[in-house]
């Protein structure tokens, strides 16, 4: 098939219309219904997780001054949160959520290439979290293996949950694999063969390339993650011993014996490293096109940005036991995985010197996305730089287990993303609902979570240095717990719940701006690329018109000389002058 | 940027970055089905290293697959015989199925389709013979998921965990090829074409490729 026969395919797609209420709001095959359903209940998944963080404060900031906080539940308190935050909000909301609003706008398409495995995708997901929140009304209440849930502890008595919790965090982490699955196939099939004319791969904008390679990561990597649960599960259920060895615990020699723990450590992190850039390239590419956008220029360096997405995908397969330092390893290979996680840092230095050059002498608009797209990197940066402490040996293993790595990780992997996704809702909600956001609320919003969160994981690097252990209950007396940490833990403590209560401020300006909203026209932010060009805004179901558009050139021709508006969009046909100048691209 | 100039006089590169489709003329699902495959192939390395792995790891002997996996053919126990059978098996329908995308571009869906059906019956077989295979290491020899006779438990873990989910890969397959076949059969495909045959065959060739990779590692070894 050339070109011209596959184009009348795509222009033809067979779409399901909805006939009730039912096919239109809930099992509706429209590419951007799924996107809203994935983003509603990730985001409300994520607030419990946001509630527990605060449980986990209140103890942290003031010990057992709460009845309702035994070790226990401090216990599950960490496991769910990190578990939600990290698969069930993080992955669910950029890859399912951004992921499906954008690649078909994006990319010139109707849809995705299968809407109805689009369709089931996001409820066999609905159903992992359902059985995931199943484990707080289950006997024993949910697991409290920590987020990692090494064995041989995570199923051992004296775990929290050990008799349903773990066995349903574990079932819900395969149906969630399974979800993730046929969206992630969709997503990457979509991009490869349903793209418009004229959207050659380098012309994508940078959001769809980091959707792309996460959801190559995603299906490359969460296997190994589905491996170990289902052997996880069978050494719970039926007693073998793939990852238990044997073990005396009170008193009594158990039937294990001959696994290995540390294998269930390797295939975890397999999943656990490739997943830190699942989360972090769709947030990558989309602050590139936020950046881009509200300064009014082209990112600088495309291909560069491009290719370190690559880069950074392809590296982090071979980075994964820089979490195992401590586990004990030979020191070849520690040596090995320090010098792969610090070559990571090469392309990922390229991006933020990209964002920060497309910055440069840039026509910036303080937007409330634009603010959000700046503190991500600010934050990106703090939390990189910690990252190539942890990342070589001899500096991770006194720092391993400490509040260092806490604030490491929260500042890369948590605030960063979190940042993008709340920039990305601010910029695209006018395209999903024909009105935007209320200005003076955004910025209350932003304000008090960039500030918020410096003020909580700011103090808790120097809190790491000092040597207070993460993942303890309690710190008792120790001769390192002085006046010091104490203020700062309640600091901490009070900054995190003020940011928390306001996010209330947030979930208010969504709801609000959808019914008293100004008018937001197609394209209120003057933005070149497709979804801002449809006919319709929100787009209807199919997107264009008869016609697919066609696309002429890249998504970032901002603040062009000559040009009669500072931005072009990507349907505009080239004009003679541009083709006597010879710009190609 | 000198490299990309060069790269981009490259014909394979251009046809990369070209617009609309990567893999020129491949339809959609066959793309998708190659990357689920991709998917799966992850899958079946994370079962197979885990298996050596604890394997490597496990104190107790482990048990030899040759003395395990005999069976007794006129009064002499012949090693693998069950295994050999069971494979030839396997990678026959391989062929047939072969034969069935062959049929389908030719438009002769009758015979396509009485070749996807021997496929699957094929494919049944072999479920068929691993269950006679899983009774017999559990009814007379003892083989449990949580431990043997013969030595480390692992081996029967690992037993049941890899050629069962290979098996349940074989069992969809033998459904789905059933499904196909009787759409090919009824005509459906007639005017969006025969593609779907060969998406089918794909995951079936998949499925036949794993098993050889489980045979070599794990009765072999």
């Amino acid at each position: 098939m050339a070109v011209e026969a596959q184009i009348p395919y795509q222009e033809a797609m067979e779409l399901h219309h909805p006939h009730s209420w039912l096919t239109k709001y809930w099992f509706s095959q429209d590419h951007k219904v799924i996107a809203i359903q994935y983003g509603i209940t990730a985001i409300g998944v994520g607030l419990v997780a946001l509630v527990l963080s605060g449980m986990m404060r209140l103890q942290l900031g003031y010990p057992d001054q709460f009845d309702f906080i035994d070790p226990e539940a401090y216990y599950q308190f960490i496991t769910m949160h990190g578990m939600i935050m990290v698969i069930y909000l993080l992955t669910a909301l950029l890859l399912g959520g951004f992921g499906n609003l954008l690649v078909p706008l994006m990319c010139g398409a109707r849809d995705m290439v299968f809407p109805f495995v689009n369709m089931i995708s996001y409820h066999v997901y609905l159903g992992s979290v359902i059985i995931l929140l199943a484990s707080y009304f289950v006997p024993g209440g949910p697991t409290g293996a920590g987020w990692t849930l090494y064995p041989p502890q995570a199923i051992l008595t004296g775990t929290p949950g050990v008799d349903w919790g773990i066995l349903l965090m574990l079932g819900s982490l395969a149906v969630f694999i399974v979800a993730f699955t046929m969206g992630g196939l969709n997503y990457v099939t979509t991009i490869l063969q349903a793209r418009t004319r004229g959207m050659t791969l380098m012309r994508m904008p940078l959001s769809v390339w980091g959707i792309f390679m996460a959801t190559v990561l995603g299906l490359l990597a969460f296997p190994a993650l589905f491996v170990s649960a289902i052997m996880m599960i069978l050494d719970k259920v039926i007693g073998t011993s793939f990852f238990m060895p044997a073990i005396v615990s009170i008193g009594d020699s158990l039937d294990y014996a001959g696994g290995s723990p540390l294998l269930f450590q390797h295939l975890f992190w397999f999943f656990g490293h490739p997943e830190v850039y699942i989360v972090a390239l769709p947030a990558f590419g989309i602050v590139s096109d936020l950046i881009s956008t509200h300064a009014r220029k082209n990112i600088f360096g495309y291909r560069m940005m491009v290719w370190a997405i690559v880069a950074i995908g392809v590296l982090s397969f071979i980075v994964w036991a820089h979490h195992m330092y401590v586990s004990g390893m030979h020191p070849w290979f520690g040596f090995f995985f320090a010098t792969t996680t610090l070559i990571i840092a090469v392309p990922t230095a390229i991006k933020v010197y990209n964002w920060t050059l497309t910055l440069w002498r840039a026509n910036i608009h303080l937007t409330v996305p634009m603010l959000f797209a700046i503190a991500f990197v600010i934050t990106f940066v703090m939390g990189g730089i910690t990252g190539l402490f942890l990342g070589n040996v001899i500096v991770d293993v006194p720092l391993s287990d400490t509040y260092f790595v806490v604030a490491h990780f929260h500042m890369v992997m948590g605030v960063s993303p979190i940042l993008v996704i709340f920039g990305a809702i601010y910029h695209w909600y006018p395209k999903m609902t024909g009105k935007m956001l209320n200005d003076t609320l955004g910025h209350i919003h932003f304000w008090v979570t960039f500030l918020g969160t410096y003020i909580i994981y700011y103090p808790m690097h120097y809190l790491g240095f000092v040597g207070v252990p993460r993942r303890y209950f309690a710190n008792g007396d120790m001769a390192i717990i002085d006046e010091s940490v104490i203020m700062l833990n309640q600091t901490i403590t009070i900054a995190a719940l003020i940011v928390g209560v306001f996010q209330i401020v947030f979930i208010w300006n969504l709801v609000y701006s959808y019914f008293r909203g100004k008018d937001s026209g197609h394209n209120p932010w003057k933005a070149t690329s497709l979804e801002w060009q449809t006919p319709e805004t929100p787009p209807r179901h199919g997107n264009w018109e008869d016609k697919l558009p066609t696309v002429y050139r890249w998504a970032y021709d901002y603040s062009v000389p000559g040009a009669k508006d500072d931005f072009i969009p990507q349907t505009e046909p080239r004009s003679p002058e541009e083709a006597a100048a010879g710009r190609t691209e | 940027m000198a490299e990309a100039t060069g790269l981009r006089n490259l014909q394979i590169v251009n046809d990369w970055a070209d617009d609309v489709a990567v893999f020129r003329g491949v339809p959609w699902g066959k793309a998708m089905m190659w990357i689920f495959l991709l998917s799966d192939t992850f899958i079946f390395t994370c079962f197979l290293t885990s298996y050596m792995t604890v394997r490597m790891t496990t104190a107790e002997p482990w048990p030899n697959p040759s003395e395990v996996f005999a069976l007794e053919a006129f009064g002499v126990p012949v090693p693998l015989l069950l295994i050999a059978i069971m494979t030839f098996i396997l990678i026959t329908s391989s062929g047939t199925m072969a034969m069935a995308v062959n049929m389908g571009y030719r438009r002769k869906r009758g015979p396509a389709a009485l070749l996807m059906v021997v496929t699957a019956v094929l494919g049944a077989s072999f479920v068929g013979m691993q269950a006679f295979e899983w009774t017999k290491l559990i009814v007379d020899e003892g083989v449990r998921p949580w431990g043997n006779p013969m030595g480390a438990a692992q081996f029967g873990s690992c037993f049941f965990m890899i050629t069962g989910f290979h098996g349940l890969h074989v069992s969809a397959g033998v459904v789905y090829l059933a499904i196909v076949a009787y759409r090919v059969w009824r005509g459906r495909y007639e005017k969006k074409g025969y593609d779907i045959i060969e998406i089918t065959g794909l995951y079936w060739h998949f499925v036949d490729l794993v098993w050889v990779f489980i045979f070599a590692f794990f009765y072999l070894w």
